[in-house]
């Protein structure tokens, strides 16, 4: 068989569009929280800590004896919590962005492990829970309830964003914070509100690994998946729709390298598959780095009367 | 409430940043262990005690300190040009690679040679590294950030495709890991029957050497004119991406050289576990440091001595060796809380 019709088998299973689905959702999640913070204004580096936390703590939850949905409304409170710790730092103190998050990452991973190691001292084989179980849906649609809850979420943000005085304000603090303010807006409190929703989105994206993906907590496990939805935020130019074109796309090649990988019967090196991803987040982010409109107030402190 | 910037900041306070933001790191980590149910004080009286009460424990301490200081040199040198090099790890695993390459066993030297010759070219794997997310950003405005984090997925992929593969020690008993290098490629003890090697020596004199070239040539005062103001610097003549590209040089050639200092003075052969984060852990370095040269070693030396205690306490009492990590990174934000009050002061009003 040649390569063109080994890729159109694969693109032609229904199987393979489940995977893209279920591959997509940890990415459109953490990438609509990124964006959130944003717009608003504020890098958050701190995305792979907090989906890190998020893993951990949703798992943890639900291994002490709660039900799966306190389990992923534990995630998003830790994650908002984190994302407060980052707001603390960057918005009322103006510390250094990239710095703070690379803390806020180093943070949320550790304790992370801290808490495991903790609480399951001696757990040479992770211990497992229940996770979410598809929904009885024919095709690609039988999807955990969590894919169905990322998507929901893509329209909820694009709606808020761009048809609610909320959104209104979260812009225009990531855009000029100086009219803002002089609107009557309050950016400090705005930010710090804005970056709070998206660590909680980010940490529903950790969460959906260990409670719908797999069913227990691995060290390493989010494994670089928070610094590429930093890259695809810059591809989806800061929007919600195209952030979701761009995890699905994403999605595509990262479910078609799998594939390949079995077909390829070991005559490649699979570490050569396990690349694509990361090379693909850079080379999307040099296609779109000149025309890229970043928010014009991104990473840049504002304090009040001062230019 | 306001903050309100100091024309200059005393020496005092800039020493007392840091260690002030260690006993606030401290202090908070001590709620966590009290939340394990170990005594407090006697833990960090083990920590303590596992990183510098004995001469073994002293020694490991050095060891450890040894790759942190030339990872906090190169976070150091990047962030004073603001280049944002997260990609430490993956540079430190590329100079690791050249090492084992260029010390394993093809090139026939007498140690006087092969050394300088490993380090160099463990250097310049680093260097390169990246030099690539340099050049993208200064040629395509790519942000280096997430292209450096990118590349240590990378990297580290690369490195157990060649350990599967190339490099893999037909010895190595299915174990992936490459031959270990000549005996004429290995950095001398510093002190016998200790694992303290020569690395130490070298990343102290480049830290003092860097210092000089800081402080005292143009080349120095060109990175902190474009890392204080880049059109600034334009506006005055200065080479501003020609100092990028050179900085990136330096900053990958130094997280590369860590790499090969530690296959050539402690492992002696390269594996996937070479680095616990060294390169994560230098950003932290760095900024304890507050990005000067001399600093750096002090801020090593601490780190270093955390992940050496907290291995020796962890075994003594059920507190996880996780709190190193822990500490270190409550130690980083909490370091930037204090060079702000440093910087800045409290106004009323």
């Amino acid at each position: 068989m040649d390569f063109l019709s080994i890729i159109l088998d694969i693109l032609l299973s229904a199987a393979f569009w489940t995977a893209v689905l279920r591959i997509a959702t940890p990415y459109v999640l953490g990438t609509l929280g990124e964006l959130v913070c944003e717009r608003a204004g504020v890098l958050n580096l701190g995305i792979e800590g907090i989906m890190t936390l998020g893993a951990m703590a949703g798992w943890m939850a639900v291994y002490q004896g709660a039900d799966l949905w306190t389990g992923v409304l534990a995630a998003a409170a830790c994650g908002a919590l984190l994302g407060l710790l980052h707001a603390a730092l960057t918005v009322p103190l103006g510390l250094s962005q990239h710095v703070t998050g690379i803390g806020v990452t180093l943070l949320g991973t550790s304790l992370s492990y801290f808490v495991y190691r903790l609480v399951l001292p001696q757990a040479s084989t992770p211990p497992t829970i229940e996770p979410f179980q598809p929904l009885a849906l024919p095709g690609a649609l039988a999807q955990t309830p969590l894919t169905y809850l990322a998507f929901l979420l893509v329209a909820v943000v694009a709606y808020v964003l761009y048809r609610t005085p909320v959104g209104l304000a979260v812009r225009m603090v990531g855009e000029n914070p100086a009219a803002a303010e002089a609107q009557g807006l309050n950016v400090t409190a705005i930010r710090i509100g804005a970056v709070m929703a998206g660590s909680a989105l980010m940490a529903l994206a950790g969460a959906f690994l260990t409670l719908s993906a797999f069913n227990a907590f691995f060290f390493n496990m989010v494994n670089g998946r928070g610094w590429i939805c930093i890259a695809l935020v810059v591809f989806a130019s800061w929007r919600p729709g195209k952030a979701l074109l761009g995890a699905l796309l994403f999605a595509v090649f990262d479910a078609l390298q799998l594939r390949l990988q079995q077909a390829s019967g070991g005559i490649l090196p699979y570490q050569l598959f396990l690349m694509m991803p990361y090379l693909l987040s850079i080379l999307a982010l040099v296609l779109v780095a000149r025309r890229a409109s970043y928010p014009r107030a991104l990473m840049i402190p504002y304090r009040k009367g001062e230019r | 409430m306001r903050l309100e910037p100091r024309t200059d900041t005393p020496l005092a306070l800039r020493l007392l940043a840091p260690v002030g933001a260690v006993v606030a790191a401290l202090a908070l980590c001590a709620l966590l262990v009290a939340w394990t149910g170990a005594p407090v004080l006697r833990a960090y009286g083990l920590l303590f005690e596992g990183a510098v009460g004995s001469r073994f424990a002293l020694t490991e301490t050095l060891t450890r300190a040894t790759p942190l200081i030339l990872t906090g040199l190169a976070a150091a040198v990047a962030f004073r040009a603001k280049l944002w090099n997260i990609g430490a790890e993956g540079q430190l695993y590329m100079g690791a690679l050249a090492a084992v390459v260029v010390g394993g066993g093809m090139l026939d030297l007498p140690a006087w040679a092969l050394i300088p010759l490993v380090m160099i070219a463990g250097t310049a794997a680093g260097g390169v590294t990246l030099l690539g997310p340099a050049v993208l950003k200064v040629r395509f405005g790519v942000d280096e950030v997430v292209t450096t984090l990118l590349l240590n997925f990378v990297v580290l992929l690369l490195v157990s495709l060649l350990l599967e593969g190339a490099l893999k020690d037909p010895m190595g008993m299915g174990w992936p890991q490459s031959a270990p290098v000549v005996e004429a490629a290995e950095l001398p003890k510093l002190v016998a029957r200790t694992r303290l090697h020569a690395g130490l020596a070298i990343a102290l004199g480049l830290s003092v050497l860097l210092w000089l070239v800081d402080t005292r040539t143009i080349w120095g005062y060109e990175n902190r004119a474009v890392g204080a103001n880049p059109r600034a610097a334009a506006f005055a003549g200065m080479p501003v991406t020609r100092v990028m590209l050179r900085t990136a040089l330096l900053s990958g050639g130094l997280a590369g050289l860590a790499g090969a200092a530690e296959v050539c003075g402690l492992k002696g052969y390269l594996t996937l576990d070479l680095s616990p984060g060294f390169g994560y852990s230098g950003i932290v370095v760095a900024m304890l440091a507050q990005l000067h040269p001399i600093g750096v070693v002090g801020a090593a030396l601490f780190i270093a001595g955390i992940f050496v205690g907290a291995d020796a306490m962890s075994r003594a009492m059920p507190v996880p060796n996780y709190i190193a990590d822990v500490l270190v990174a409550t130690s980083l934000l909490c370091m930037l809380v204090a060079g702000l009050l440093a910087r800045y002061r409290l106004r009323r009003g």
